[in-house]
């Protein structure tokens, strides 16, 4: 590794530490006007004017909104997520374990999904036009169309209802053995995978055609190498950028939008707690998932476009 | 032969011998498998409740948000496990009256003021200590001191001083309530040590489940408390679990595919699909709770009692009962009680759909244009279709209806009690006085059809002190027909409770006050074997 490198991976990660920083005070200005009063939702509808100023005193509701940014700020940098306004909890404690679930599922659904869906792009390629890619575009592009919630009730009816081989509900919990784990995960990381399947399989297939116009692949294939070795060997080190800015953007679904699956399989993950509480005006929690949502894109970003430099020696050496 | 049957039917209720191998041996005996099962169900009805399993139920109505804190309880799952974890001084029953719980006696002075309570001595907390008049002493505090923010705060408010002597706990009321003890059952009221002072969420109380698991708005479980002072009666499952499954559809194909053995509300449009699945038992019940469309009397146009009353007879009530509840449910009569409340009067007449009366009535308000009407689908389940329906029925009377929809969330805090027409849902009260002191009197804390009758509220106050039931339930009709004929309240229809049970569930028993069985479908409820 030589210094540039370094150099330009320092200026990335700073660059993506200014933009989470620029996200805090929007995350902060969102949640400052959403409608409602604090206080008012706490306390609800019997609250009383005297109440109601106590509790915003305690709440530190009366200073100017730059100080509670920076004092929240503060918190945040020193560990501190504060307590939710609901149940009194700590932020910290009740997230940690919602977001260890949701990297469980985003992890498995990722270890199944990318492999997946870059093979058969390589496969789609190598048969291109031909009838294999066709049915391979085609069922991915059939898996992505329709809707998440409607592809997890059709594997909860078939595998959970009629066959019986899964549970449809996948609640899971600390202590949980691995196995029971990974069943009870197996309908929704299967929901995910076919969601997110096609868009990199298709961003693969297109990324190595359009290398495979170059001059240095048919000097390849009059080289006599095979087709597969052309692929990868010459075409795929060559399309990788833009695969990994793909499987990276994918993975940040997998973490922060995966809603709508947790509603349907019932899993304990941040979309749900997050929904739970935007509706309480649990504003402390709203404010923690949405800068550890944004934490998880931007720095997976930031992965991605450090792969993509590393990986092309034409950005690692600039001109 | 015979005699060799029962002998086998009785060894499979008590669990010694497995169900399939009780029916090779009564094909064996040449006997038919359905007369087989048929013997075998009414051998595990006679064997009584048995002991053990895990019994789970799927909930709809729990948040990441919920706590522990019986003064907290808001949503279902915090309901129905409160009443595992939890027992309140009496409780209500099927019958519209109540059985004393931790209270062993109840005594009222002649004017219903003082009130009585005769601790039970024998009860045990979770975590060892004996129940004494005290904790519910310190319980009841807890409950009437407005920092606790008590959602039996209200039910509280009457009461002007107590003491604990001796084993009894006395209640003296600012006014007369007859009612009193059926406030005590009221599912707040847990009687926790030392009233929760010292940690108001720790879950500890005297129920017949311990808490085991507690993962709001994921799951929440209980171990046998092997103390319990009723233990042959309720408590059958080794553990219990509630998980939490807001999503209608995953709620039914969890029941489907066995992974909980009951769930509540089970959408009315699917009711007919779910009943079609085997073993699949719906359990639906006519209750207090009820579908509203509130109008505020003191707010233009609603001010004006003919286009109250035109948008009364406006109303298709048969309709709305057809096809929002799918018939699941009764038709209302614009007030808020009906045969599931004690001292009703069905002799009330019943309001019809006129749109004769309603044209009637819109023409000489003198009102034109349009009536703005706001709802949402968190008002009730289908309530804008309702709010639709509505629209088509008030056309055949020449009433334009605007609709419109609101987003839900936020409905409750900036739509419902604010706005002057908007729909919503009651649960119902234990009491024809707490329902009417909850949402109809001049003071009342949601009064959401701004109902202001001086007269009517002191037919309410005079009626909670009067012992003598006839003169009582005269009174009520009274107040009924005053509601009726002069609220902001359009009630069409009375929905029912509808829960599920699975295969090997036995011991249900219907109860009008609230949904899985009043909360406690998993302490009352077995599985087989």
């Amino acid at each position: 590794m030589d210094s540039p490198i370094l150099r330009l991976i320092a200026q990335r990660v700073a660059l993506g530490i200014l933009l989470l920083f620029a996200v805090s005070v929007l995350i902060f200005v969102g949640t400052q006007i959403l409608p409602g009063d604090v206080a008012q939702s706490i306390l609800g509808n019997q609250a009383t004017p005297q109440a109601l100023a106590n509790l915003r005193e305690e709440l530190g509701l009366n200073d100017p909104a730059y100080i509670r940014y920076f004092k929240w700020l503060g918190g945040i940098l020193t560990g501190d997520l504060g307590t939710a306004l609901t149940s009194g909890q700590d932020i910290a404690t009740s997230l940690g374990g919602r977001l260890q679930n949701t990297l469980f599922l985003a992890f498995w659904a990722a270890v199944v999904s990318i492999p997946l869906a870059v093979s058969l792009g390589l496969i789609a390629v190598r048969y291109r036009n031909g009838p294999v890619d066709k049915a391979i575009s085609g069922f991915a592009l059939a898996s992505t169309s329709l809707p998440e919630f409607f592809i997890g009730y059709l594997l909860v009816y078939f595998f959970a209802v009629k066959l019986q081989w899964f549970p449809g509900i996948s609640t899971v919990y600390d202590g949980m053995p691995f196995l029971d784990r990974m069943k009870a995960i197996a309908l929704p990381a299967t929901a995910l995978t076919l969601v997110v399947l096609a868009h990199m399989m298709r961003m693969t297939r297109a990324a190595i055609l359009n290398v495979m116009q170059s001059a240095y692949i048919e000097t390849a294939e009059l080289k006599g190498l095979s087709a597969f070795d052309i692929i990868r060997k010459h075409a795929f080190p060559n399309a990788i950028a833009p695969i990994i800015n793909v499987v990276m953007l994918n993975l940040a679904f997998l973490v922060v939008g995966v809603v709508v699956v947790e509603v349907i399989f019932v899993y304990p993950g941040m979309g749900q707690y997050l929904v739970d509480h935007v509706a309480k005006r649990d504003v402390p929690v709203v404010q923690a998932v949405g800068l550890i949502f944004a934490a998880v894109y931007i720095s997976l970003n930031i992965i991605a476009d450090i792969a993509a430099i590393v990986a092309n020696p034409r950005l690692r050496h600039p001109k | 032969m015979s005699k060799e049957l029962e002998f086998l039917s009785r060894r499979v209720a008590l669990g010694k011998m497995n169900r399939r191998d009780f029916l090779g041996r009564a094909a064996a005996l040449g006997v038919t498998s359905t007369f087989a099962s048929t013997l075998l169900g009414s051998a595990a009805r006679a064997a009584g409740p048995q002991k053990g399993g895990f019994l789970k139920a799927g909930m709809q109505g729990g948040e990441a948000t919920n706590s522990l804190d019986p003064a907290s309880f808001l949503s279902q799952v915090s309901f129905s496990f409160g009443k595992c974890w939890g027992e309140t001084l009496v409780e209500l029953t099927p019958d519209g009256g109540y059985e004393n719980r931790i209270a062993e006696e109840i005594g009222a002075s002649d004017d219903a003021k003082t009130w009585t309570f005769k601790i039970r001595k024998d009860v045990e907390f979770h975590n060892g200590k004996t129940v004494t008049p005290e904790d519910v002493l310190a319980t009841l505090e807890r409950h009437s001191d407005e920092a606790s923010k008590s959602g039996a705060l209200g039910v509280m408010q009457g009461i002007d001083t107590m003491k604990a002597s001796g084993d009894e706990v006395i209640v003296e009321l600012k006014e007369p309530n007859a009612d009193l003890p059926y406030l005590m059952a009221d599912y707040h009221l847990i009687i926790q040590p030392n009233g929760g002072k010292d940690d108001p969420t720790a879950g500890i109380s005297a129920g017949p489940y311990k808490v085991s698991v507690n993962e709001p708005g994921v799951r929440q479980g209980g171990e046998r408390f092997a103390n319990y002072w009723q233990g042959d009666k309720m408590g059958h499952a080794d553990q219990i679990e509630i998980i939490v499954i807001n999503d209608a559809t995953a709620r039914t194909s969890a029941l489907q595919g066995g992974q909980v053995h009951m769930i509540n509300r089970v959408e009315p449009k699917i009711v007919d699909l779910v009943k079609r699945v085997p073993g699949v038992t719906i359990r639906n019940v006519s209750g207090r709770g009820h579908y509203v469309f509130i109008m505020h009397c003191n707010t233009a146009p609603f001010d004006n009692n003919d286009l109250r009353l035109a948008l009364k007879y406006a109303m298709d009530r048969e309709g709305m009962v057809e096809t929002i509840l799918r018939g699941y449910g009764s038709i209302g009569n614009d007030f808020p009680i009906n045969a599931a409340y004690p001292l009703f009067s069905d002799d009330i007449e019943q309001r019809p759909f006129d749109t004769d009366k309603a044209a009637f009535h819109f023409k000489k308000s003198g009102h034109e244009g349009p009536v703005l009407l706001r709802t949402s689908d968190v008002a009730f389940p289908g309530a804008v279709d309702a709010a639709q329906l509505y629209q088509q029925s008030c056309a055949k009377a020449g009433i334009t209806i605007e609709v419109k929809r609101e987003p839900g969330d936020g409905y409750w805090s900036e739509v419902w009690n604010k706005q002057p027409f908007s729909t919503s849902y009651w649960g119902g009260r234990a009491t024809q006085d707490q329902m009417y002191s909850t949402a109809y009197l001049s003071n009342a804390d949601w009064n959401d059809t701004r109902f202001f009758n001086e007269v009517f509220d002191k037919l309410i106050l005079a009626a909670r002190g009067e012992l003598d039931e006839a003169k009582r339930k005269q009174m009520y009709r009274d107040a009924a027909l005053m509601v009726r004929d002069d609220g902001g309240l359009i009630l069409p229809m009375f929905n029912d409770f509808i829960d599920a049970t699975g295969a090997k569930v036995e011991g249900w028993e219907n109860h009008p006050a609230q949904e899985m069985m009043n909360g406690h479908a998993l302490v009352k409820c077995w599985l087989t074997a």
